[in-house]
C-alpha cells in the first residue's frame, strides 16, 4: 500500500518531466525543485493559515507584495498600450493574469484560515492543497517564460544548462531567510491517518527478515494515492480526449505542422508548464502529508527524491505520458518491497538497477518506443 | 487575394529568396514550379508565418500578415497543407482530421461536420481508416489526409507544398484531379510543384522559381508549351 502511494507520487512528478520532454525535448531538471516549493509552499500555507506551531516565514508578505507589483505593471502596460496601440498588448494580459492568479490563490488562503477556525482540517488540507498548486502554475510559468522560451531556437544544450541554473537558482533562493529559511520544519498533519485494515503477514513477523510482513492498508496513503490517481486520470482525459490534448500532442510531434494547424504553440507550450507545475506541487504537498519532517530545501533527499522520479519517467519511457504514470508505481513498489524484505539502506541500488536494466533491455523505455522518425 | 512583394528571406548568411513577387487571384489554380532548392517551401513557409522575411512584404485580401504570427494566419482562412505530407502519425486519422478543424469554434459544430463529410467524400479511402493510427497509412492517403484536414480548416487560400512528392504515378493522378475539384467548389489554390509536367496541367497561371528568383511566369498552358519550361522541367529536350 505505501508503496502504491509513494509509487503514484513518483508518478505525479514523473509526469512533468515527461510531458515537457515530449514538447520540447529537453529535461526540465528545476522540475524537482518545483516539488520541493509545493511541498514548502503548502506548509507556508498553512502558517499563513493560521497553523499555530513552526517557525513563521516572512514570504507570505513578499508573495503580495510581487504579485500587487506584477499587477500595477501590467494595468499600467494595458493602459500605456490601449493609449498608443489602440488595444491590450498580450504581454499585459499576461501580467495581469499572473497577478490574479496569485491574488485568487491569495483569497483561497483566508478561506484555508476560515476553515482551520472551524476545525475543518481536511477540507482546509484540500485548500491548501490548492493554493500551492496554484502558485507553482505560477511558478511553472514564469520559468518557462523567464528562462527557457527565449532559448527556444538555442542549441537544446544551452536549455539543458539552463535548466540546471534554474534548479541551484530555485535551490538557493529557497534557503533565503525570507523565504522558507534553512531550518528543516515539520508539516502539519492536516489529513486524517488511521490503519482502516491489516491482513496477511505471519505472526509475529519482523521488519527487514524474510518473515511475511502483515499489509497494513492506512487511510493517508489511500488518500494520497487516490488524490493522485485522480489527478493522472484527469490528465489522461484531458491529453487524450479533448482539444486542448490534441493541440499538445501535435505540439509535441511537429512544433511547424502544429502552428499551420492554427494551434498556438507558445500558449500550449505555457500550459504544458503549468500544468506539470500542478502536478508537482500536488505530488509535494502529499509527500509532506506523508513524510512530514521537510529538511531545508537544498536538502539531499529532495534532490535524490526528484531524481527517482526522473529515473520513473525513463523507465516508463520519457514522453510517454502513460509510460511516466507505469514508471513511478514500478519505482515505489519495488522500493517498498526492498524496504520491508531488505533494508532501506539498499533502496536506491534496486530503484537505480531498475533503470540500468531497462535501458539495457528495452532503451526507450517500456512503454517508449525506439523512434525512426519517418519523415 | 494573395499579394507577394519583393519577398527577400535569408537562412542565417544564406540568401534564399532573392526578392519574389507573384500574386493569386480569387478562384485560381496557380503554380509555383522549380527544381529542387529553388526556394519554393521557403515562399510557402514564409507566407504562412514560419519564417519571417527580410524585406518584402505579403498581402492577404489586402492586409499585410508579415509579422502576424502562423496560427493567427490560419484563421484567416491561409491554410498550408505541408510538404512531407505533415500529418501526425502519432493520432488516429479521426484525431487528424478534427485537428484541422481546430481553429474554428465548437459553435461551428454542424458546418464543421458537414466540412469533414465533404473531405471524406472526396478522399473515400480516409474513411475506411478513421481510427487507424496515421504513420500507418501509405504515402498517397497520409496526402490525402494532409489535404483533407487542411480542407476541414475552411481555407479561403489553400497552400500545397509538393502534394505529388513521392507518391506513385497513379496516385499522383487521383490528387491532382482531387486538386481540380477543390478548386472548382470555390477554393483558391496556390500549389507548390516539383512535378511541373501535371501542375501545369491543373493550373492557370504558373511562376518559374530558379535559385530564389522568378525567372518566367504567365498562363500555365503558356509556360507549358515555352522551350525552356519544357527542357528544363518536362524532360523535352
Amino acid at each position: 500500500m505505501d508503496g502504491l502511494a509513494v509509487g503514484s507520487l513518483y508518478a505525479l512528478i514523473a509526469l512533468g518531466y515527461t510531458m515537457v520532454y515530449g514538447i520540447l525535448k529537453f529535461i526540465n531538471f528545476a522540475h524537482s525543485d518545483i516539488f520541493v516549493l509545493g511541498a514548502w509552499m503548502s506548509y507556508t500555507v498553512a502558517l499563513c493559515a493560521g497553523w499555530p506551531q513552526g517557525q513563521p516565514t516572512h514570504i507570505a508578505n513578499w508573495v503580495l507584495f510581487v504579485l500587487v507589483a506584477v499587477g500595477v505593471a501590467g494595468g499600467v502596460y494595458a493602459l500605456v498600450g490601449r493609449l498608443r496601440l489602440g488595444k491590450i498588448p498580450s504581454g499585459a494580459w499576461t501580467l495581469l493574469l499572473v497577478s490574479g492568479w496569485g491574488f485568487s490563490a491569495a483569497g483561497l488562503v483566508l478561506v484555508a484560515r476560515a476553515l482551520f477556525a472551524a476545525d475543518q482540517k481536511l477540507v482546509a488540507g484540500g485548500v491548501i492543497l490548492l493554493v500551492s498548486m496554484l502558485t507553482c502554475g505560477v511558478v511553472g510559468f514564469s520559468l518557462e517564460r523567464l528562462a527557457y522560451k527565449p532559448l527556444r531556437k538555442a542549441p537544446r544544450l544551452n536549455v539543458l544548462i539552463t535548466a540546471i541554473g534554474v534548479s541551484l537558482f530555485l535551490q538557493n533562493v529557497g534557503q533565503l531567510d525570507w523565504m522558507f529559511g534553512t531550518r528543516p520544519q515539520g508539516m502539519p498533519a492536516l489529513l486524517p491517518d488511521k490503519v482502516l485494515a491489516t491482513f496477511g503477514g505471519t505472526p509475529g513477523a519482523t521488519a527487514g527478515s524474510w518473515d511475511v510482513q502483515p499489509i497494513q492498508v492506512r487511510l493517508l496513503d489511500v488518500i494520497a494515492g487516490g488524490t493522485s490517481i485522480i489527478l493522472m486520470l484527469a490528465l489522461d482525459r484531458l491529453v487524450f480526449h479533448t482539444k486542448l490534448g490534441r493541440a499538445m500532442r501535435a505540439v509535441s510531434f511537429n512544433e511547424r505542422n502544429a502552428a499551420l494547424m492554427g494551434i498556438p504553440v507558445d500558449k500550449v507550450i505555457s500550459f504544458t508548464f503549468v500544468l506539470g507545475a500542478m502536478l508537482a506541487a500536488a505530488a509535494g504537498f502529499l509527500f509532506g502529508q506523508k513524510y512530514s519532517g521537510l529538511g531545508q530545501p537544498a536538502a539531499a533527499i529532495w534532490v535524490l527524491l526528484g531524481l527517482k522520479a526522473f529515473v520513473a519517467a525513463v523507465v516508463g519511457g520519457i514522453g510517454n505520458i502513460r509510460g511516466a504514470m507505469l514508471g513511478g508505481l514500478l519505482i515505489g513498489l519495488a522500493e517498498m518491497f526492498v524496504k520491508a524484505y531488505q533494508s532501506p539502506a539498499v533502496v536506491d541500488i534496486y530503484v537505480f538497477g531498475i533503470l540500468i536494466f531497462v535501458l539495457l533491455v528495452r532503451p526507450g523505455g517500456l512503454l517508449g518506443r525506439v523512434g525512426v522518425e519517418k519523415v | 487575394m494573395l499579394e507577394v512583394r519583393d519577398l527577400k528571406v535569408n537562412y542565417g548568411a544564406i540568401k534564399a529568396l532573392h526578392g519574389i513577387s507573384l500574386r493569386v487571384n480569387q478562384g485560381e489554380i496557380v503554380t509555383l514550379i522549380g527544381s529542387n532548392g529553388a526556394g519554393k517551401s521557403t515562399t510557402l513557409r514564409t507566407i504562412s508565418g514560419l519564417l519571417r522575411p527580410a524585406s518584402g512584404d505579403i498581402l492577404f485580401e489586402g492586409a499585410s500578415i508579415r509579422a502576424t504570427p502562423p496560427h493567427e494566419i490560419v484563421r484567416l482562412g491561409l491554410v498550408q497543407s505541408p510538404e512531407g505530407r505533415g500529418v501526425f502519425p502519432n493520432m488516429t486519422v479521426d484525431e487528424n482530421l478534427q485537428l484541422g478543424a481546430f481553429v474554428r469554434p465548437a459553435s461551428e459544430r454542424g458546418a464543421i461536420a458537414a466540412d469533414r463529410e465533404r473531405a471524406l467524400g472526396l478522399f473515400p479511402r480516409l474513411r475506411e481508416r478513421l481510427k487507424q493510427s496515421a504513420g500507418t497509412l501509405s504515402g498517397g492517403e497520409q496526402q490525402m489526409l494532409a489535404m483533407a484536414r487542411a480542407l476541414i480548416a475552411k481555407p479561403r487560400l489553400l497552400l500545397l507544398d509538393e502534394p505529388s512528392l513521392g507518391l506513385a504515378p497513379q496516385i499522383v493522378q487521383t490528387i491532382f484531379k482531387i486538386i481540380r475539384d477543390i478548386n472548382a467548389s470555390g477554393t483558391t489554390i496556390l500549389l507548390v510543384e516539383q512535378n511541373a509536367n501535371m501542375a501545369l496541367r491543373v493550373a492557370h497561371r504558373a511562376y518559374v522559381l530558379e535559385v530564389g528568383r522568378i525567372t518566367m511566369e504567365g498562363a500555365a498552358a503558356e509556360l507549358a508549351q515555352s522551350d525552356e519550361v519544357r527542357k528544363a522541367y518536362l524532360g523535352h529536350g
